[in-house]
């Protein structure tokens, strides 16, 4: 498979690979996918309470070099962006950043899977509602 | 300088030797007639070479020069041998035996004769890829017409034994067919000894040119006969039709040569080189090797990394030109079928590569490999929630997955 060379370079490269204090209340964390499906992403937010803006993002994932590539761009679109504005990523923007095939698409909806399910923990830390989590 | 990609796929395919392409090359050129020919000296000189190519095929595998079947290759000599004995000793039963971790060549052919009213028992292996003879003998009845069973497995090497399945079968009057495919030119092969009747093999799984293979068929002890698949001529005591490959069958026989003459020193050399290979990756954490370590092809390893995923890992490897046990190049994310068998899960059969050693690897690219490798794993691991979780202690199997 050819991958593009947006996703060679995350690949390679990954941006904010790592962990975030789990039980610290402005951090999210989602956790979406699983093993035998051959794609596990973990994606972390930290959140500035304030201002509702995501000052940190990172993430691990197990997956193929596009399910890598999606989470480390996902992080890399988080930071500096409200929970509001977060919540509003689309994975078929995932898909055309990366230039990924129909084959990789189910990667980029992971990943705003990820997105979602961490924003949700963060709610649900802080007394708000978790979101309707849609599974694709 | 080393050249990248290293080429670590010998089980896929060999390349050439030089000393192959060096005996074939005059009958690429002036030496073009058809050995059946039987009026000129074109066609006698053909005939000449491919008679000196089954002698040296024959010295190979112990067998009489008259009992070589050229065919294009080894789909095509398991199609034929298991085929043609279907239909041969139709009047004698329906019954075949194999296993599940055949090449799709065998097992598919397997299929085909299911549908034209023929019974196959496809037996299971154990974790280390080998058969069980209890199971052999057990599924035998008087309609068994015939067991098949590999040599040497193409995933991970496994050798089968190969003289206890062929008494068994012989016991209750069944022929033995094996594909020789990864072990012929590899191991000693030896169709007297083994008790082998039909064995198919191919000629670029052992440094010669690709497009011709051959079938062995035993005439004497039993004298077995294959039903032809393909009409015509009447070529190959008309078990197969179609003028001879000359060129391909002159690779053939010189590489059956070159393998009788080094395969001692082949052997002992890329058995110490894979040992080492294995030896360095194994020191990575939880990384298994697949199949028997006992029983097994010398140039040929089969390594899961637990917690790795296999296209993220093959794409980390790139390097390297070898074989994932995963096929999830495409949607569908299937694991190799031959190390589901041995029981390995999804997720350890993904995550495998095999690597295939030829007579032309270097211990230089060796170290480029187990560096390269140990990095990608590495890498992966330390970007892996899995492995960060495994590392905590967590159970993965207690884990409630969302599937998506």
């Amino acid at each position: 498979m050819a991958y593009s060379d947006k996703v060679i370079d995350h690949y390679s490269n990954p941006r904010n690979v790592g962990t975030l204090d789990k039980s610290k209340k402005n951090v999210g964390t989602g956790l979406v996918g699983a093993p035998e499906c051959g794609d596990v992403m973990r994606l972390q937010i930290e959140v500035d309470e304030a201002t509702n803006t995501i000052t940190d993002a990172k993430f691990k994932t197990f997956g193929c070099g596009s399910a890598i590539a999606s989470s480390s761009l996902a992080t890399e679109w988080l930071k500096g962006k409200t929970v509001d504005e977060a919540l509003a990523i689309d994975n078929m923007e995932i898909v055309e950043e990366l230039a990924l095939p129909p084959v990789k698409i189910h990667c980029s909806v992971l990943a705003e899977d990820a997105i979602k399910s961490a924003i949700s923990d963060y709610r649900v830390k802080n007394g708000l509602p978790a979101l309707e989590l849609s599974h694709h | 300088m080393l050249k990248l990609p290293i080429y670590l796929d010998n089980n896929a395919t060999t390349p050439l030797d030089p000393r192959v392409l060096e005996a074939m090359m005059p009958y690429l050129t002036e030496v073009f007639g058809n050995a059946a020919s039987r009026n000129h000296p074109f066609g006698w000189a053909a005939e000449e070479a491919v008679d000196y190519s089954r002698e040296q095929i024959a010295k190979l595998i112990n067998c009489d020069p008259k009992e070589i079947i050229f065919t294009s290759g080894a789909t095509e000599s398991d199609n034929l041998g298991i085929k043609g004995v279907f239909e041969m000793y139709s009047q004698k039963g329906n019954h075949v035996i194999t296993a599940t971790t055949e090449h799709k060549a065998v097992l598919d052919t397997c299929k085909h004769i299911e549908k034209l009213g023929g019974r196959v028992t496809y037996l299971p292996v154990n974790e280390q890829g080998l058969i069980s003879l209890e199971e052999l003998e057990a599924a035998m009845t008087p309609q068994t017409i015939l067991v098949t069973i590999m040599y040497g497995n193409n995933e991970t090497g496994t050798i089968q034994p190969i003289r206890e399945i062929a008494k068994i079968a012989h016991a209750h009057g069944a022929l033995f067919m094996t594909d020789g495919t990864q072990a012929v030119g590899k191991v000693p092969v030896d169709v007297i000894a083994d008790g082998i009747d039909i064995m198919a093999f191919t000629a670029h799984k052992m440094y010669g040119p690709k497009g011709v293979g051959a079938l062995y068929v035993r005439r004497k002890n039993p004298r077995v006969k294959v039903t032809a698949q393909m009409d015509g001529g009447g070529h190959e005591r008309g078990m197969r039709s179609g003028t001879l490959n000359v060129p391909g069958i002159v690779g053939l026989g010189k590489a059956c040569e070159l393998a009788r003459l080094e395969m001692e020193a082949d052997t002992a050399r890329l058995s110490a080189m894979r040992d080492r290979l294995e030896r360095e990756l194994l020191t990575l954490e939880e990384s298994y090797v697949n199949g028997s370590r006992e029983h097994r092809l010398p140039h040929v390893t089969n390594i899961s990394f637990k917690y790795v995923e296999g296209e993220g890992l093959m794409m980390g490897v790139k390097d390297l030109a070898v074989s994932s046990g995963s096929a999830c190049t495409s949607a569908s994310l299937e694991p190799s079928y031959v190390l589901k068998a041995l029981g390995l899960s999804d997720d350890l059969a993904h995550s495998s590569l095999r690597f295939g050693l030829s007579r032309f690897t270097t211990d230089e690219q060796i170290d480029y490999a187990i560096n390269h490798v140990k990095e990608a794993v590495t890498k992966l691991r330390e970007m892996s929630p899995l492995w960060e979780m495994f590392k905590e202690g967590v159970d993965l199997s207690k884990i409630e997955w969302a599937e998506h």
